[in-house]
């Protein structure tokens, strides 16, 4: 007791990592030192596993050897189902490190005959803990003993004693318990235990199984409160951090090729932004896969590492089938650059699949993640789930600064855009495939329907798989909508009969105009010539009329004079004064 | 604290004609300390034992506080238990053994009701 008190003085309350990957992040360093926590949920749940693996991580990972004290299972039993996690809990007996007490609870064995106390109990656990100086201890399942013991006055009493002491221990303890009915352990024991309690949950849904984990109450600390779902395989719990992830990655100048030149042209000519989230959506073959293997493809020529989640075809099948289009994929497996994961999405549930997306990206350290298709998660009425578990890989992945390709398959029916348009917000390079149908022909269109951050190309373009792999040929926009394949070929050739036929009019018309403007140019000329003859007969006239005047003038001062007139009518009359 | 004279065995090994002839009883008492319970329990265990089994048996009384090693092998948990290891099938009564007619029970030594 005297060794736990300063701790509790102290400030923050202390914790002890669990080293079960995620869920220290998730209640900010672990499980309350020195204090009991109890881990309830139904059977099968992995309680078990949860306390045994607090234990084994304590000893192995954080120098504080463990006592488990089962009242279900045998040690021989227990040693069997976690050597499957890895765990050699024989070498870790030997070492001390862990001490292992099987408490076998019968009630026909057992006989009630007056007055008693859980002291063996006490006596057993205290040696247990002093015998390898236990700093973790795990009571599973304590419940057991409501079975054994049918004194339930003297059980309950004896077990809020326990607790106690177990806090005067200053042990961490994990105390697993059965989910009841209405509360949270069949036994109430949430009434002893009031400073941790974590509910694990093991629920199916549409013939799909999840583990989840939350933690309910964590006294004197801030946690998660969502549900985290958790994974139990070979390397034991994995539980995942969600709310840890946010909006605060970091973003990447940085661009890297689709794969695809005449793509990469439509994204201003230097392809996808790294670590951004791509988006290829189409109706059913319309070759999104295909712009996946490319882009796989050319990250692995650059020699970067991708993990490719194939959900619908098994990695053999998707080599052979993108072999034909000249993509050979196998060398970059072989070379350890490009991985498959290939699983049914009904494999299991969506917070499984989640979960294995995490591990899997934590170990392989891809640059890229492919997930072909995501859209086969949707299994029933599950959009909302769906999206939640998408946005959550794209957060994870942001946050690694791996650049992920999605490809959705759409349904014909309605927009393409609005099948897509729940995840279009986590998006950041939507690329749209569709088939257009036109004069019996099925051909391929492709657009950018949007690309944050670059001034993308708005065109459709018409999408081809050569056996070189895709191209991308520009299709006929016209008044008569959008034309491809053959139909594009006749609407060229028909426009090529067009343009020729329209510059002979041209130049027909500019010969017409060239005869009127000659003819106009004579006209010109003729009246030009009329006009200065009219003007040079009438500036003979107006001479001659003048010289008459002059002349009548001269006439009049010469008969004036003849006349011997006076000065002042000569000077009135005469017009040059 | 210690109930040191109990820890040793104690044998009675008066030749009487029992109940059940030729059968030897082995019994263990198992306790923490001389307390009230585990006194009342002895005292009762031995009354019940000189009165039902006329001397052949054996009691082992086990202080937990010091050999607390031993809990395990009976699958101890509550204090005072009361095992019976022989005759077979190992029987075990928890308790002060207060209520005589639940021992006998318990130990086989009277048709259950």
């Amino acid at each position: 007791m005297k060794k736990t008190e300063p701790k509790i003085l102290s400030k923050n309350l202390l914790k002890s990592p669990t080293g079960i990957q995620g869920f220290d992040e998730i209640t900010g360093g672990g499980l309350p030192t020195g204090r009991p926590t109890l881990v309830c949920g139904g059977a099968g749940c992995g309680k078990t596993l949860f306390g045994m693996e607090f234990l084994v991580r304590g000893a192995t990972q954080f120098k504080e050897p463990g006592v488990f004290m089962s009242f279900e299972e045998t040690n021989e039993e227990l040693t069997k189902n976690v050597a499957s996690l890895g765990f050699d809990l024989e070498d870790l007996i030997r070492n001390k490190k862990i001490a292992l007490d099987h408490v076998h609870v019968e009630r026909s064995e057992i006989e009630e005959t007056g007055e008693y106390d859980l002291e063996g109990l006490f006596v057993r656990l205290n040696y247990a803990i002093d015998s390898i100086g236990a700093k973790r201890v795990v009571l599973d399942t304590i419940e057991s003993l409501f079975a054994g013991l049918p004194n339930q006055l003297i059980l309950r009493a004896e077990l809020r004693r326990l607790f106690r002491w177990l806090k005067e221990k200053g042990v961490t303890t994990i105390i697993t318990g059965e989910r009841g009915e209405e509360t949270l352990t069949r036994q109430g024991l949430e009434e002893y235990v009031s400073d941790c309690v974590i509910m694990l949950d093991h629920r199916v849904n549409a013939q799909t199984s999840t583990r989840r984990l939350r933690v309910v109450k964590y006294r004197g600390s801030m946690h998660g409160t969502n549900e985290y779902p958790f994974l139990i395989d070979e390397a034991g719990f994995s539980v995942l951090p969600v709310t840890s992830l946010g909006l605060k990655h970091i973003v990447s100048n940085k661009r890297i090729s689709s794969g695809i030149t005449a793509l990469d042209a439509m994204l201003e000519g230097k392809g996808y932004y790294r670590g951004s989230t791509v988006l290829v959506s189409g109706t059913a073959g319309v070759g999104k896969t295909s712009i996946a293997a490319h882009f796989a493809e050319a990250a692995c020529k650059r020699g970067e590492r991708v993990l490719y989640f194939c959900f619908e075809e098994s990695p053999n099948q998707l080599m052979r089938n993108m072999r034909s289009i000249g993509i050979k994929l196998e060398t970059w497996v072989k070379k350890g650059l490009l991985q498959f994961q290939a699983t049914r999405p009904t494999f299991y549930g969506l917070e499984m699949h989640l979960a294995v997306t995490h591990k899997i990206v934590s170990v392989f350290k891809p640059d890229i993640v492919i997930l072909d298709p995501i859209n086969t998660f949707v299994v029933g009425d599950k959009d909302l789930e769906v999206n939640t578990m998408l946005m959550r890989i794209v957060d994870f992945l942001k946050a690694n600064q791996i650049t992920a390709l999605f490809t959705s398959l759409t349904s014909s029916q309605g927009s393409l855009e609005s099948s897509d348009a729940r995840i279009s917000s986590l998006i950041d390079t939507w690329l749209l495939l569709r088939d257009i149908e036109l004069y019996g022909e099925r051909n391929r269109g492709m657009y950018v329907l949007k690309s944050r951050g670059m001034a993308n190309s708005s065109e459709i373009r018409e999408f081809i798989l050569t056996d070189h792999g895709v191209e991308l040929r520009e299709v006929y926009i016209g008044a008569r909508g959008v034309l491809t394949g053959s139909a594009r070929m006749a609407q060229e050739a028909l426009e090529k009969a067009e343009v020729l036929s329209g510059r002979q009019d041209i130049e027909l018309k500019k010969r017409d105009i060239e005869r009127k403007r000659k003819v106009l140019e004579a006209q010109i000329i003729a009246l030009q010539a009329d006009f200065e003859s009219e003007e040079s007969e009438a500036l003979k006239t107006i001479e001659t009329r003048q010289d008459a005047l002059k002349r009548l003038g001269q006439d009049n001062i010469n008969m004036a004079e003849s006349r011997k007139a006076d000065n002042e009518n000569i000077n009135i009359s005469n017009p040059k004064k | 604290m210690k109930l040191k004279k109990e820890n040793s065995v104690k044998r009675n090994r008066k030749e009487k004609p029992g109940t059940e002839p030729d059968e030897k009883w082995v019994l263990r008492l198992y306790v923490a300390g001389q307390t009230p319970k585990a006194i009342t329990a002895f005292t009762n265990l031995k009354k019940i034992c000189e009165e039902q089994l006329d001397g052949k048996y054996s009691i082992e009384v086990i202080d937990l506080l010091i050999n607390p090693q031993l809990g395990g092998e009976d699958q101890i948990f509550a204090l005072p238990t009361l095992v019976r290891k022989l005759p077979v099938p190992v029987r075990k009564i928890i308790g002060d053994l207060s209520d005589t007619e639940r021992v006998l029970v318990g130990l086989n030594l009277l048709p259950e009701r």
